[in-house]
């Protein structure tokens, strides 16, 4: 894939990422680079949906019928997702699951505020999630940093780094307000409309540039499969 | 507390002492003075755990204060150690074989203050932060506002109260006239 | 003997029966274990829902060939288990594919998925899913001993390795069950069903909270879907195995229902009522409880 010369990396590559020469248990010396050996960097792809509307429909029926959410607490509004699974609110009478892996997950919720380290990890778990992917903003910090608009180290505005289908605000929002935001984002899809996942392939060159700006010391492949 | 601190006075030069409760004293002392001290007052006087290790940005004075809270469990009281180096010559001696617990600190210090501890294991690795470019963010010449701006896209429209001010209109009478 | 074209179409209906029944009984389940802690649970429908979101799921990525066979594998033991038992006793259109010898094949059935998924789920790369299939593998082989056990001691009594003369043997009435005729096996078959169904407290290989998910960590989209299709079927035909061998068979669809249903429950119950062990507790569990049962059943034959 073509180079992104956005920003260059300005902090030195971490040793266990430089390319180096390792000799084989037979004898023979190779090259490994780790960032383009171990990873698959092809470019994320825009994906239309089924050919025949009616399959479409009903696919994304099932979709808004069957979240499931990530498993990924990034900042204290973690702490609001748990009470859903519990016998007061019991999400899991709307079809709202979570799944503990980013590949069978296809909703994020992004819980709070979100530093620089960890939008690094949100980026790749959300790049690892399939298409059709949905996130949810959770919380004021993601609207507009909330109350840490002047923090060194929150990013302030989600979506210029993801694609966000909803936002709940509240500092904190209660599980009610968030029940209410899966409610929205499932009529969102079932409208046909929660294509973030094609947003994000096809402004891919922008969401990089954004996520680059902040995040210094980019060790990963561009997109993490 | 006081027999322990008349005993310290007479082993180790002091400098002011600070008795905040009657179980909690801070005393200043030298740079070089509180490896000693540290070493007696956890091997002889009881006082075991580390409690916490931080650090004060005196800007005007051109001051790093460093505080080192120890605890003696057994007679539940506190003492807390200030020491003063020079900001522009930030670095201090490390305490990590006296407590392990204290590289940790000690990392997080180098991270947020730009304080260097030689020989402290694993200080100069990054902690909190990751890719951190620009000046230590505790330091109190980082402006954290203008980094923050100049960093981050903010999204437009958003409005600003002074806690003091804002409370005072909606609570006060004449606020509430205006 | 010969082969039969029409038994095809017959099995494939069995198996689209016993399709639907195993999602409408998994969901059923889970709800039920939901009410036991005063939840609602998933809607009835749950487990089409996710199955057909799965199937839509617009990417897929591939980690080699293994990685792909591995739900393949899975699903063709739990669809292989299911063809070659007789479901339905007495009756010719859902007697499936089973002949002389059909119970060691069930034997070798119920672990052939295990090891695909080991394979597949090795291939992936993630190191929880090698955490998990070492953890599933030694389970599920300390599981699988006494039901070694417990099966032999049936074929010996019975005198037959065929599935449907065990049944045949069995009817009569509740008093010609193996239950009542040879108890020690039965016991040491479900000490073994338990361990063999992923629920507490054997659930130790997906365990959610500290590997999470174990074997199928990288699966996804189709091949998931792929798996839960098998989560559906190979219950369900490992439930036929117990009927049919502990029982004494269904000679109607109502009463396989109701069976399979009973049968399911007491797992369910065990896993509402237990915590989970971890590995090294159950293989010792099995060792200690179950091997001994089967190994008696088997004397006093």
């Amino acid at each position: 894939m073509q180079q992104d010369d956005v920003v260059e990396p300005r902090v030195p590559v971490k040793d266990e990422l430089k390319k180096r020469t390792v000799k084989g248990p037979d004898g023979f010396e190779f090259e490994v680079d780790p960032i383009h050996d171990y990873y698959c960097d092809a470019r994320p792809e825009v994906r239309p949906g089924s050919y025949l509307k009616i399959v479409e429909d009903l696919f994304n029926w099932a979709r808004s019928e069957s979240l499931w959410i990530l498993g990924f607490g990034t900042g204290c509004g973690a702490i609001e997702m748990r009470p859903l699974m519990t016998p007061r609110f019991d999400a899991y009478r709307y079809g709202i699951q979570w799944r503990p892996t980013p590949r069978q997950a296809n909703l994020f919720v992004i819980s709070g505020y979100l530093s620089v380290k960890t939008l690094k990890r949100v980026i790749r778990s959300y790049e690892q999630m399939q298409n059709p992917k949905y996130v949810v903003g959770l919380g004021s910090c993601t609207v507009n940093g909330g109350m840490y608009w002047d923090s060194y180290n929150t990013i302030k505005k989600l979506d210029e780094y993801l694609p966000v289908d909803v936002y709940v605000t509240g500092c904190m929002p209660r599980p009610e307000a968030l029940l209410a935001g899966f409610e929205e984002l499932k009529r969102i899809i079932r409208a046909g409309k929660g294509e973030g996942a094609n947003l994000y392939a096809k402004n891919f060159d922008w969401y990089k540039a954004n996520q680059k700006r902040v995040i210094h010391d980019w060790d990963m492949p561009d997109y993490n499969w | 507390m006081r027999t322990l601190l008349e005993n310290l006075k007479e082993r180790f030069p002091l400098g002011p002492i600070t008795e905040q409760r009657p179980d909690l004293v801070f005393v200043t002392v030298e740079r070089s003075g509180l490896r000693p001290l540290l070493a007696h007052l956890r091997d002889r006087e009881g006082f075991t755990h580390l409690v916490l290790l931080t650090a004060v940005d005196w800007i005007e004075e051109n001051l790093f204060q460093l505080t080192y809270l120890v605890h003696d469990r057994r007679r539940g009281r506190d003492i807390g150690l200030r020491v003063l180096v020079p900001r522009d010559a930030a670095e201090m001696e490390t305490i990590h074989d006296l407590w392990p617990t204290a590289a940790t600190y000690q990392r997080e210090l180098r991270e947020m203050f730009g304080i260097g501890f030689p020989g402290s294991p694993r200080v100069d690795e990054e902690f909190i932060l990751e890719g951190w470019v620009d000046l230590p963010p505790y330091r109190r010449d980082f402006d954290t506002k203008a980094f923050a701006e100049e960093a981050f896209a903010h999204r437009p429209g958003r409005e600003t109260h002074d806690p003091a001010t804002h409370m005072r209109e909606r609570l006060t009478a004449q606020g509430r006239a205006k | 003997m010969t082969f039969e074209w029409i038994k095809i179409p017959q099995s494939l209906l069995t198996l689209f029966i016993v399709l639907n029944y195993g999602l409408l009984l998994t969901a059923l389940v889970q709800k039920i274990a939901a009410r036991a802690g005063r939840r609602h649970g998933i809607p009835i429908w749950q487990n089409y829902v996710d199955l057909l979101k799965n199937y839509g799921l617009r990417t897929n990525i591939t980690h080699g060939v293994m990685y792909y066979l591995g739900p393949v594998f899975r699903l063709s033991g739990g669809v292989g288990l299911l063809l070659f038992v007789p479901t339905i006793y007495g009756s010719e259109m859902f007697s499936n594919l089973s002949f002389a010898g059909d119970l060691i094949l069930a034997l070798y059935f119920i672990f052939f998925g295990t090891l695909g998924m080991a394979l597949g789920a090795g291939e992936s790369g993630h190191p929880h899913a090698a955490i998990g299939v070492s953890r599933g593998l030694s389970q599920v082989t300390a599981a699988e001993l006494p039901l070694a056990l417990a099966v032999f001691s049936v074929a010996l009594q019975y005198h037959t390795l065929s599935v449907t003369d065990i049944v045949a043997a069995q009817q009569g009435g509740v008093a010609h069950w193996t239950l009542v005729t040879n108890p020690l096996a039965v016991v040491a078959g479900m000490f073994s069903f338990l361990g063999s169904m992923m629920r507490s407290p054997f659930d130790v290989v997906l365990a959610p909270q500290e590997i999470p998910i174990g074997p199928p960590t990288e699966y996804h989209s189709s091949y998931l879907a792929l798996m839960q299709t098998n989560r559906a079927i190979f219950p369900v035909a490992k439930m036929v195995i117990y009927m049919n061998l502990f029982f004494g068979g269904a000679s109607s669809w109502a009463e396989f229902c109701l069976k399979i249903f009973l049968i399911y429950m007491v797992s369910a119950l065990v896993g509402v009522v237990f915590p989970r062990f971890r590995v090294e507790q159950s293989i010792r569990w099995f060792l200690t409880w179950a091997v001994p049962v089967g190994v008696a059943a088997i004397l006093l034959v």
